[in-house]
């Protein structure tokens, strides 16, 4: 059986547990559950179930959504409740969207990793159409008539062949006393009859809100009574308070107390960083009262780390690869025996998120527990951290309710609570209100940073020029260290690395081993980021090395049309999570965005003197997209004078919003390109703030084209698969504009920005 | 105590002179709609207007704002129609959202100034404020098209 097999959808406006959610009994709720255990055995009489998402009918017929996933620019709340509106035919200016509190009832709210679409799409058009079929039969009720007399549209019941309609609002009693109808029976709508979804259009839920100041990020949260804290944290990772001066910052008008918090020990996971906090009626004492601060740091062990210098622990450590992701024919025997051969090194600089809104909490104590309010990705990890601060067992997960905000920015930063955890760590201590703001400079020093990585790239080509193998293997350090201090393995090599597309007869895949110093995170596309870039930088360095035209190589080395096997290569590879039979990774679909790109840029064409176009493609979060860049050189500094990609995220939900997220991609990752480079001297990150850690603006880009390929595939994510081809088709470039090959970024260390 | 005007009307603030307006604004006149992003004037998402000019109100003492008129992202418009507010929700301009008062008040100061700005006139005036989410291209776009619309009503 399926997993949509399995899901449990049944009518709950009788159930008790709604009524502390406070919606009122009288209304149609409609919950969708997933719970395969209980599936199995056919019970549907538990009363524990966790509800997946809501729809809800009040009895003036207003529709209420519940988007159970957090906002941070992707668009989910202008997009995820559409695929429920439109199924249910509501008419979307009497629809109300929630934002939902954290709960496991929604099943997973982890809003990470490009995949509210994919994990949600199948069960909120169910919710939709569940209501709709309810309200059809409510209906048939009242007319006593079949129901197949009734057609549902544009919020009210029509009686076929007559005058008659009946507004939602007269059939909400009804309908809530009928039983829901099995799954099966539901009958979807086809494409042709959607109303919202896949269309053109569709304004932005909060553009209103946004634009005259109105909106609530976590930074905005205001209580009766609050108190601001800021914390200066230990500079190294696992660094410690040996002793601390707070005397001239409690002079400090307006500061309130000083408060010491627990020291970190690994693993880091989403824990407190530790450190002083400084506690104040206003941001401004808050940071004032934290500069007067007089504190003595024990640094610990991770003060031997200076990434540059690391850059020669991780060259030997590709010397002796320890961990094979994938081998394929013989790479050794192909590459000792080539016609012709090349190598390269690529190195990507470390970053951190720069979400525009830094990390942010507000915490208060609650009779039971505590109330939150955050800017999170991921309100059951933020409720979880909460429980572990207070020390509460799992059964009292009701008494943390996690509010969440919107996000300003989140790309992985905000899927880390430890923001949260000193919020009600504070809250608990001080018995006040607290919300713990972080500064600039705090988000970039004590971040978890996407890793810098070193890649080796061997490939043969054979007399025809055809590549004969290709050998990739990489080290950084790995995200798993964050959670296990003993994980050494480069990671992952599922994102960009194993998961090539390409059709060789000799393939090896390895990683490296090395040790970490600091708090390593997932950062907008993780891995792919890295990968993407060594990879599609070195088909170019091959196509170049055969003579042949980088568009018509890469076409060539992806092959014949194909789901790729990957286990036949005794790869055993993730999928982002998904079924492979589901979501192949089908090489037919990876060569159509090239070729669509390639005519929409006019790839071939004859360019002005010092110019150049560079192409790359990638796969990632399942989702296929190529990318053109146009630069060109003047005074030796670069110039983007065209970007166009070509996407393929099977059925689009809201095109806007897979443009808007294109559009974005591409600058984060033009900014990751220019300027990504956090260092670090004896453990302490050297860059503090957007001069040293430069992001790219508005004076530095041409119009961003994307073209939306149209299909009938499985509908995914948007969020991240954009950025990973983006910084290898703009070297790409800059060598067909200059001959010059950049292997290392970011580029600003060459003074060509 | 430091009187300041703030969207027309005074009020009065018992708070130190050192004190940035941005914090000001925030925490003490709750007008929230001005964003913090560096502290340091470096990526204009605090963007208020000064006698209608631009200026970073993180790092604007207060005491150098007494007697001058302070614009918020609150006080741009009285319903939220401002031409650049208008061009920002027509073309879908924002992603996250928490940059973009601080873009609006750029924009808006800038087509006072210039009412028919050239694309290199707008990357000028807008290369101050950073928008992580990506939204640039918008931004030119929605500043052309309020630019136009702001033309059409005087």
């Amino acid at each position: 059986m399926s997993i949509n097999e399995h899901m449990l959808i049944e009518n709950v406006s009788r159930r008790n547990f709604l009524k502390s959610a406070g919606i009122a009994s009288g209304s149609l709720v409609l919950g969708v559950q997933f719970s395969p255990a209980l599936a199995a055995t056919g019970t549907e009489s538990a009363i524990d179930f966790a509800p997946d998402v809501f729809v809800s009918i009040a009895s003036d017929g207003l529709v209420s959504i519940i988007c159970h996933r957090s906002e941070m620019g992707q668009g989910v709340r202008s997009t995820l409740p559409l695929l429920v509106a439109d199924e249910l035919e509501a008419d979307w200016n009497r629809v109300k969207v929630e934002q939902a509190l954290g709960d496991i009832k929604y099943g997973s709210q982890n809003t990470d990793g490009s995949r509210s679409v994919r994990k949600n799409y199948q069960k909120l058009k169910e919710a939709g159409a569940i209501a709709k079929s309810m309200l059809q039969t409510a209906a048939s009720k009242v007319w006593n008539v079949n129901v197949a007399q009734v057609v549902i549209e544009n919020h009210a019941a029509h009686l076929k062949g007559k005058n008659q309609s009946l507004d939602f609002s007269k059939l909400v009693e009804i309908a809530a006393t009928l039983p829901v109808p099995e799954r099966k029976s539901l009958k979807l709508k086809s494409e042709k009859d959607q109303k919202y979804i896949g269309k053109e259009n569709i304004k932005i839920l909060d553009a209103e809100k946004i634009a005259t100041g109105d909106t609530i990020f976590g930074f905005d949260v205001d209580l009766e009574g609050l108190k601001i804290a800021v914390i200066a944290r230990p500079p190294v990772v696992f660094g410690k308070v040996k002793s601390y001066d707070a005397s001239q910052t409690l002079k400090v008008p307006g500061v309130v107390k000083v408060i010491e918090l627990p020291a970190l020990n690994p693993p880091a996971a989403f824990n407190m960083l530790g450190g002083v906090a400084v506690i104040a009626d206003n941001t401004f004492a808050a940071i004032k009262g934290r500069e007067k601060l007089k504190i003595e740091w024990e640094h610990g062990t991770n003060a031997q780390y200076d990434s540059r210098q690391h850059e020669s622990v991780f060259r030997e450590s590709l010397k002796k690869p320890t961990t094979v992701v994938r081998n394929r024919g013989d790479f050794k025997k192909a590459f000792a025996s080539a016609n012709k051969k090349l190598n390269a090194e690529y190195y990507v600089g470390g970053l951190t998120h720069a979400p525009m809104e830094p990390p942010a909490a507000t915490a208060r104590l609650t009779d039971k527990g505590v109330e939150v309010w955050a800017c999170t990705q991921t309100p059951q990890s933020a409720q979880r951290s909460a429980m572990g601060v207070l020390k509460l067992p799992a059964e009292k997960a009701d008494d943390v309710k996690i509010n969440v905000t919107l996000l300003g920015g989140g790309f992985g930063r905000k899927s880390k609570p430890d923001y949260v955890a000193e919020a009600v760590f504070l809250a608990n201590e001080t018995k006040m209100p607290i919300k713990v703001l972080w500064t600039r400079e705090d988000e970039v020093q004590h971040g978890y940073y996407h890793s810098p990585s070193l890649q080796k790239l061997e490939g043969s080509l054979d007399k025809n020029g055809k590549v004969s193998g290709w050998h990739h293997t990489m080290v950084n350090h790995p995200i798993g260290a964050t959670f296990n201090p003993a994980a050494k393995t480069a990671g992952s090599a599922d994102l960009g690395q194993g998961d090539v597309m390409f059709d060789l007869p000799n393939m090896l895949i390895d990683l490296g081993d090395t040790e970490t110093f600091y708090r390593v995170g997932w950062v907008r596309s993780v891995t792919n980021i890295n990968n993407a870039f060594a990879a599609c930088s070195f088909v170019d360095e091959l196509a170049h090395e055969a003579g042949k035209d980088p568009k018509d190589f890469l076409i060539n080395l992806i092959g014949k049309d194909q789901h790729i096997d990957f286990e036949k290569d005794g790869y055993k590879y993730g999928n982002y999570g998904e079924q492979l039979n589901q979501y192949p990774a089908d090489t037919a679909r990876l060569k159509n965005v090239v070729k669509l790109v390639a005519e929409k840029a006019n790839w071939g064409k004859k360019l002005p003197k010092s110019h150049g176009m560079g192409i790359a493609t990638h796969r990632s979060f399942c989702s296929y997209v190529a990318t053109i860049v146009e630069v060109s050189m003047n005074n030796g500094k670069i110039k983007l004078e065209a970007i166009h990609s070509a996407v393929d995220v099977g059925k689009v939900l809201n095109p806007d919003r897979v443009r808007s997220q294109m559009e974005g991609a591409a600058i984060f990752a033009a900014t990751l390109a220019y300027y990504g480079d956090i260092t670090t001297k004896k453990g302490v990150v050297e860059q503090s703030n957007f001069h040293d850690y430069q992001m790219t603006r508005i004076n530095q880009f041409p119009d961003i084209h994307t073209h939306i390929v149209k299909s009938s595939e499985l509908p995914t994510g948007i969020g991240e698969p954009g950025v990973p081809p983006f910084a290898p088709a703009l070297c790409n470039a800059i060598f067909a504009a200059t001959g010059k090959r950049y292997r290392r970024l970011p580029l600003n260390q060459f003074g060509i920005i | 105590m430091i009187e300041l005007t703030i969207n027309g009307a005074k009020k009065q603030f018992d708070i130190d002179p050192e004190m940035p307006l941005l914090w000001a604004l925030r925490d003490i006149a709750k007008l929230t709609g001005s964003k913090y992003g560096c502290g340091k004037g470096l990526c204009g998402a605090c963007t208020v207007h000064l006698d209608g000019q631009p200026i970073r109100s993180c790092v604007m003492p207060v005491s150098a704002v007494v007697g001058k008129q302070i614009t918020t992202i609150e006080g741009l418009s009285e319903n939220g129609d401002h031409p650049v507010q208008q061009a920002w929700m027509d073309l879908n301009v924002p992603q996250c959202g928490y940059c973009q008062s601080g873009q609006i008040m750029s924009a808006s100061a800038l087509i006072e100034q210039n009412p028919n700005p050239t694309d290199d006139d707008i990357n000028n005036a807008m290369s101050g404020n950073i928008c992580r989410c990506g939204t640039y291209p918008r931004i030119r776009k929605a500043i052309h098209q309020a630019a136009k619309l702001a033309r059409e009503v005087k």
